[in-house]
């Protein structure tokens, strides 16, 4: 069963138009094919919310389309862009748009937390060293650190201080499309609603387009607009979470009404 | 398109009628330092009088970093007792504003001390850190020793594999560039040697210069030295991206003696190769001496090996090869004491990878001296 976006709405969503496109992508490693023909959309201003059983392949999706990981087949197009035929200081510019936050951080370890934030400032933005400061300090207020974390480095932090720290800087310069591989995996509860609450906060106030990669069905229920989610190499299904709820396809039903999602299902009405 | 393609530099202008300012374009960090003077320059309007209002309703973006500066304008001017009033900011934007509201940050704690009060609590460290790291490795010296003696008594934990592995890596791996090394130095000796020597008749002494040169030092000399840079480096960046990744703490938790796991084969592996080493370098060297003796010095093969037999002993060869694990044993207890002394950072395995280099090579020279002071005290 496919519900793909794209059979019904063609290129224009419910949130006007698309900030990511891709179509019929494959990419594989050796031999084994992790994305089949995969086609994806993510509307501007959107928080879509990637689901998959682990190992299918999300966080080799987001760093394809991030141009990590070479592609063999297919087209991925980014504020309507094609990246890869784009001249060097174009797609510099592009990728100053967005911010990422990888799934295990990839914090700088050289660094401290301040001055990883600082560091997409610094390298792109001329900027005064006391505003710098006291934007690093406000980001990291704003993702619920504590000041004195500061000026630690990242080998001294706790698993979700990483991920906190790693929000900050991907969020640095306020860009308008971000990538977020689980961030709200190693927090606590009350950190993780207060993650979806700021990500909700920026979406809203500075148009973000956020696409996430996540396991914590909360998230999803909470601020995704969208839910994709990704099986065989394919998306199986993308849509207002409602729809993905109904849907009969196995491992849906499974994620959605197994032992974990059917506590949280059962408080929707459907 | 999406937003950001088109851009409004950020504005401020005065409105008519009294104390008015009017923001306008992109509030945005994209702006730069542009976004900072017009900041600024609401707060020096704002100075001229008691009283200021701020109309936002011609501000087409505003991101934190926007809002973080009117908000410290604003605070600004509340300082110098001028009343500010913010109007017709769009509701995303009053968000923002709050979000961003201003806050006095603790200032960093940075003591400012005098140059040469730092110097020499520099000096002062640096010598109390190589103390430290003196006794460090004369402990991770008797620990191997002591697990060496474990391993000897039971077998079992005796890694073959890994050894052999190792060997490959360290011994087999680095053959092609050591022969080639000491191909061209044997060859530079003697060419220097004959042309030094013809001055005075003495050419065929070439051939004893290069056998006891070569042998007694040059051959195991240049090996330990290419084997430090080389292999040491290569071990301690191994190790210590292990430690970084908590790899070593893995295999810590597990019970498993992180010496005899990691390593033993590495020096065991070092201590195998590196006399098999200097013996394919001692006959590579030669070899290039007698190439370049026959061609430059008219010395023939012949000639050459009767000559050699002349000059050289056993023990000329013997000198050479005996250091040869001394030398390894001490590039391997310092090639993995660095890397487990790897801290969180990339920064830091790069420190330790030089430091590794650096401090092995330099042991191999003070080594060979005190071999040197031995040996002809002996009589050797
Ligand atoms: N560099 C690589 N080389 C070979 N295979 C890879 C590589 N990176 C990922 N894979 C494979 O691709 C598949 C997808 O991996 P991916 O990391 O995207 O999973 P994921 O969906 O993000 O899982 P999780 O939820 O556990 O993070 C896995 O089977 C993995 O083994
Ligand atoms: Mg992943």
């Amino acid at each position: 069963m496919t519900f793909s976006e794209r059979d019904g709405s063609g290129a224009i969503g419910p949130h006007g138009d698309v900030t990511i496109s891709v179509r019929d992508l494959v990419v594989g490693f050796g031999d084994k094919l992790v994305m089949k023909g995969l086609d994806l959309d993510v509307y501007r201003g959107e928080v879509l919310g990637f689901v998959g059983g682990s190992g299918q392949g999300k966080s080799v999706l987001t760093r394809a389309i991030l141009g990590l990981v070479p592609t063999r087949g297919g087209s991925i197009r980014i504020f309507g862009k094609n990246r890869d035929s784009l001249p060097p200081a174009e797609r510099r510019a592009l990728e100053q748009r967005w911010g990422v936050l990888f799934q295990n951080g990839a914090l700088f370890s050289g660094l401290t937390v301040k001055q990883n934030i600082q560091m997409p400032m610094r390298e792109t933005r001329d900027l005064s060293p006391r505003l710098m400061d006291e934007l690093a300090m406000l980001k990291i207020e704003l993702v619920g650190l504590k000041p004195d974390a500061a000026d630690k480095f990242p080998s001294e932090l706790s698993g979700g201080m990483v991920k906190r720290a790693a929000l900050a800087r991907a969020l640095a310069l306020d860009p308008e499309l971000v990538f977020l591989d689980e961030p709200t995996s190693g927090l606590d509860p009350i950190g993780a609603a207060e993650f979806d609450e700021l990500i909700a906060t920026l979406q809203k106030t500075l148009g973000l387009t956020v696409f996430m990669v996540t396991h914590d069905l909360d998230s999803l229920y909470s601020i995704c607009d969208r839910v994709a989610a990704l099986a065989e190499g394919k998306v199986i299904a993308a849509g207002p979470l409602e729809t993905l709820l109904q849907s009969d396809h196995p491992w849906l039903k499974a994620y959605f009404h197994g032992v974990r999602g059917g506590r949280l299902a059962a408080t929707i009405p459907d | 398109m999406a937003a950001g393609a088109a851009q409004a530099l950020p504005d401020v202008s005065p409105l008519e009628g009294g104390a008015r300012l009017a923001l306008a374009g992109d509030w945005t960090l994209a702006a730069s330092r542009r976004l900072e003077q017009k900041a600024q320059e609401i707060v020096d309007f704002g100075r001229r009088s008691t009283f200021v209002t701020i109309d936002l309703s011609g501000v087409s973006r505003l991101d934190t970093a926007g809002a973080w500066l009117i908000n410290r304008s604003r605070r600004l001017l509340a300082g110098a007792n001028v009343a500010v009033v913010i109007e017709h900011a769009r509701p995303e934007h009053d968000i923002l504003l709050e979000e961003a509201a201003y806050r006095e940050f603790p200032p960093r704690a940075r003591g400012r001390i005098s140059i040469v009060a730092e110097l020499l609590s520099d000096i002062g460290r640096a010598v109390v850190s190589s103390a430290r790291e003196f006794y460090r490795g004369v402990a991770f010296l008797g620990e191997f020793v002591s697990v060496m003696a474990f391993v000897a008594t039971h077998p079992k934990h005796f890694r073959g594999t890994s050894l052999v592995a190792h060997m490959e890596l360290v011994g087999l791996r680095s053959a092609p560039i050591i022969i080639l090394i000491n191909l061209l130095v044997g060859s530079i000796v003697a060419q220097q040697g004959i042309f030094q020597l013809m001055r005075f008749g003495a050419t065929s002494y070439t051939v004893s210069l290069i056998g006891i040169l070569v042998l007694r030092e040059l051959g195991v000399l240049l090996t330990a030295i290419m084997i430090a840079g080389r292999s040491g480096s290569a071990i301690t960046a191994e190790i210590g991206s292990m430690k970084m990744r908590e790899e070593v703490d893995a295999l810590r938790v597990m019970g498993l003696s992180v010496i005899e796991v990691l390593v033993a084969p590495r020096v065991l592996a070092l201590v195998a190769s590196l006399p098999i080493l200097t013996f394919i370098a001692d006959i590579a060297a030669l070899f290039g001496g007698m190439l370049v003796s026959w061609g430059y010095g008219g010395i023939s093969p012949v000639a050459f090996t009767s000559l050699l037999r002349d000059a050289i002993g056993l023990n000329t060869f013997m000198v050479g090869i005996i250091k040869a694990p001394f030398m390894a044993l001490v590039i391997g207890l310092i090639a993995t004491m660095d890397g487990l002394a790897t801290l969180g950072s990339a920064e830091s395995l790069g420190r330790q990878v030089t430091s590794s280099v650096v401090k092995s090579i330099f042991m191999v020279i003070v080594l060979d001296g005190l071999f040197a002071v031995f040996f002809a005290s002996i009589h050797y």
